[in-house]
């Protein structure tokens, strides 16, 4: 299963992780205090008790041990924060203000602490102390403590309410963050969505400009700019196309008029009438060759961008072999559609019958009678494919690139009819629909393959590389 | 019939007015489209040949304040543009066919041929008959000579479009965009072979051929006159 698209997005994984680090340090932070007040606490705690020993410890040396009692009577009746208890061997009481020789648990050294009884007013409750206990000279056990009973409720509220602190701020940090991401998510559906329809051909769309003058404000005016020197360059290549294309099949008109006037000036069984014949078809041949140039030049400017429409590939693979499959009967040839299902694409449906028709006139053409030409449609991961294999002699491997540069003609088909651009006009119509095209070894023959990629959904934001991922996955 | 030809190179439309002219057409010239406009909207025309770039008025432009006027004499563009869009554009703005320069003559007259006849079309028929040559638009069935004759799908359309332009020439281009809808170059003779077929079907075994290659030109149906 994959993570919510919110979750996925840069401005959440950059809140996430800010609020992990915060969160370490805070608890960090929190923590190293309380520990060292802690400490503190208990250094004084134990100065305290210290001192107190030290002057009982005195008085034991001095008078003895009625000498200490008498002390410890006198302080433990004055002091409701000193704990005193002076007990025999056996841990009988002998004098203090505690009834019975309590559980200790030590610390460290004989620094011990202790849980007992204090009544406050007509109730009982348990309080924590801590002290020292010392085996006096006789065998009599001496404990002195001071009570921290509040500093062990703090203590406690620490270790308790720390972690449900924590957990309140990582919550609200993770409200923050979708609210962030989310933020991030609208304005940057916005930028793809509208990315999207810029490429699908309308370059006279602009990115929206918020209010506030932000970050992605600036992207999207330099985004609005880039998109406004594309648009002034494609203008212009089509004005150039558009004069080219005037300045030179006006006159080429004028010759084709003017041959085609002789031609019915002097009749077609007059001498001569075949070279003009022949210089009709040259000019026929000439004016080809510039249609296929001018073409090429328009798919690869990506001018016939904005007459796409959504076309099944399957329509046209039958339409254009439909047209063929006479020419492969008379040589010959077993011209075999495979069925498929259907294959919806964006594309300019012109231009891709014209690729077809290219690449199956190349195949019918180059392969020897007898033969067998497929066409076929297969969706594949990476998208639709859509093949045009031969049994005819192929390319070999180091031509292949080279057959799709303009003009190029292998030694072998140099002396059959043809522009030299066929192949080209086909990458350039790959191009054009952000194809691929593969020319590979059909084992014997040519296999040229057009990839068409897998639509991607329209209105999502998913990076190009997710899409490829999720492909990859499938 | 009347035509009018706008068209602002002045070579151009001198050989395509003495070509009408001596196809036996009657011919109005305008070298601009504000006088092109004019012409439409003050005489009675069988069709209009226009540029579609042209001094003073656009081509496009033209035609689409001729269609405003509610006239609708078929209109054929003449472009020096080859731009893939550029068809859609013409046949959206009004016009009802398309003709990329430089064109065959011969591609012209009958196309101009057809847009009349489409005009004047002469009743809803359900048969066409040629000679001995009979199609039935109802049960998709032809017969030559009273003997059936088995045509595939898209022979049957070659032959009702031919047939129904009976007697006037129609070329390979016309016959690839009307019959197979297609725009593009076929590289190939494609249409020969094609031709050839149906002419294997209908014509093999009888003494006078109904389907004729008109040199330099096109196909032609045509009983013997």
């Amino acid at each position: 299963m994959r993570a919510p698209r919110i979750l996925r997005t840069l401005a959440f994984r950059i809140v996430a992780l800010y609020l992990a680090i915060f969160a370490l340090s805070a608890a960090a932070i929190v923590g190293f205090t309380y520990w060292n007040t802690a400490r503190a606490l208990n250094a004084q705690t134990d100065q305290i008790v210290d001192s107190e020993i030290s002057s009982l410890a005195e008085r034991y040396q001095r008078f003895g041990l009625a000498g200490l009692t008498s002390v410890i009577v006198n302080r433990s009746a004055h002091s409701e924060a000193t704990l005193y208890l002076l007990a025999d061997s056996d841990k009988r009481p002998i004098v203090g203000n505690l009834d019975s020789w309590p559980n200790l648990v030590p610390i460290s050294g004989n620094i011990v602490e202790l849980d007992y009884e204090r009544r406050v007013g007509s109730r009982t409750e348990e309080r924590r102390a801590r002290g020292r206990q010392f085996t006096l000279t006789g065998g009599f056990l001496l404990l002195v403590a001071r009570d921290i009973a509040e500093r062990y409720q703090t203590e406690k509220l620490f270790t308790t309410t720390l972690p449900w602190s924590l957990l309140l701020m990582i919550l609200l940090g993770l409200l923050g963050g979708i609210l962030i991401s989310r933020n991030f998510l609208t304005r940057l559906d916005l930028i793809n969505r509208t990315s999207r329809e810029i490429m699908a051909g309308d370059l006279s769309r602009r990115l929206p400009l918020g209010r506030g003058g932000d970050e992605f404000d600036t992207l999207a005016i330099n985004l609005n700019r880039m998109l406004e020197r594309t648009e002034r360059l494609m203008r212009g290549m089509r004005d150039v196309t558009d004069s080219i294309a005037h300045d030179l099949r006006t006159p080429l008109n004028r010759l084709r008029n003017r041959l085609e006037g002789v031609l019915h000036m002097i009749g077609p069984d007059a001498a001569g009438a075949s070279e003009i014949e022949a210089a009709v078809e040259e000019t026929d041949h000439l004016i080809g060759t510039f249609n296929a140039l001018l073409l090429i030049a328009e798919a690869e400017a990506g001018v016939a961008r904005e007459s796409m429409e959504q076309v099944d590939l399957r329509g046209i693979v039958e339409g254009v072999a439909e047209l063929y499959g006479p020419l492969a009967d008379e040589k010959e040839i077993t011209l075999s559609i495979p069925p498929s299902g259907s294959a919806i694409i964006a594309c300019n449906p012109r231009l891709v019958s014209q690729a077809l028709a290219n690449l199956l006139d190349n195949a019918i053409k180059y392969t020897p009678a007898g033969g067998k030409v497929t066409v076929a449609l297969e969706h594949t991961p990476a998208g639709i494919a859509l093949h045009v294999a031969d049994s005819g002699p192929g390319i070999p491997k180091e031509d292949r690139s080279r057959v799709l540069e303009r003009f190029v003609r292998l030694e072998a088909s140099r002396h059959s009819p043809g522009t030299g651009l066929g192949l080209s006009l086909v990458a350039a119509v790959v191009r054009l629909h952000d194809a691929k095209l593969e020319l590979s070894d059909n084992r014997p023959g040519l296999r040229a393959t057009l990839l068409f990629p897998a639509p991607t959904r329209r209105h999502s934001a998913l990076p190009q590389m997710t899409a490829q991922k999720l492909i990859a996955h499938n | 019939m009347r035509i009018l030809v706008v068209e602002d190179d002045l070579e151009a439309q001198r050989y395509l007015v003495n070509g009408l002219r001596e196809a036996g057409h009657v011919v109005d010239d305008a070298a601009d489209g504000e006088v092109g406009l004019t012409l439409a909207l003050s005489r009675q025309y069988d069709v209009a040949i226009v540029d579609r770039m042209l001094p003073g008025l656009d081509g496009l432009k033209l035609v689409a304040e001729i269609r405003e006027h509610g006239n609708t004499m078929p209109v054929l563009f003449l472009s020096a543009l080859s731009e893939i869009d550029d068809r859609v554009k013409g046949l959206k703005a009004g016009g009802d066919d398309y003709l990329t320069k430089p064109y065959a003559f011969a591609e012209l007259l009958a196309r101009i041929d057809a847009l009349m006849r489409r005009r004047h079309p002469a009743s809803v028929k359900t048969q066409l008959q040629v000679g001995d040559l009979e199609l039935d638009l109802l049960t998709r069935t032809a017969k030559r000579n009273g003997s059936a004759i088995d045509l595939q799908p898209r022979e049957f359309r070659l032959l009702e479009y031919l047939m129904r332009h009976a007697g006037q020439v129609v070329t390979r281009t016309m016959l690839l965009e009307s019959v197979w809808e297609y725009h593009f170059d076929p590289q190939t003779n494609v249409i020969d072979v094609h031709i050839s077929r149906l002419r294997a079907k209908i014509d093999k075994g009888f003494d006078a051929p109904l389907l004729h290659t008109v040199r330099g030109a096109g196909y032609m149906i045509r009983a013997r006159a």
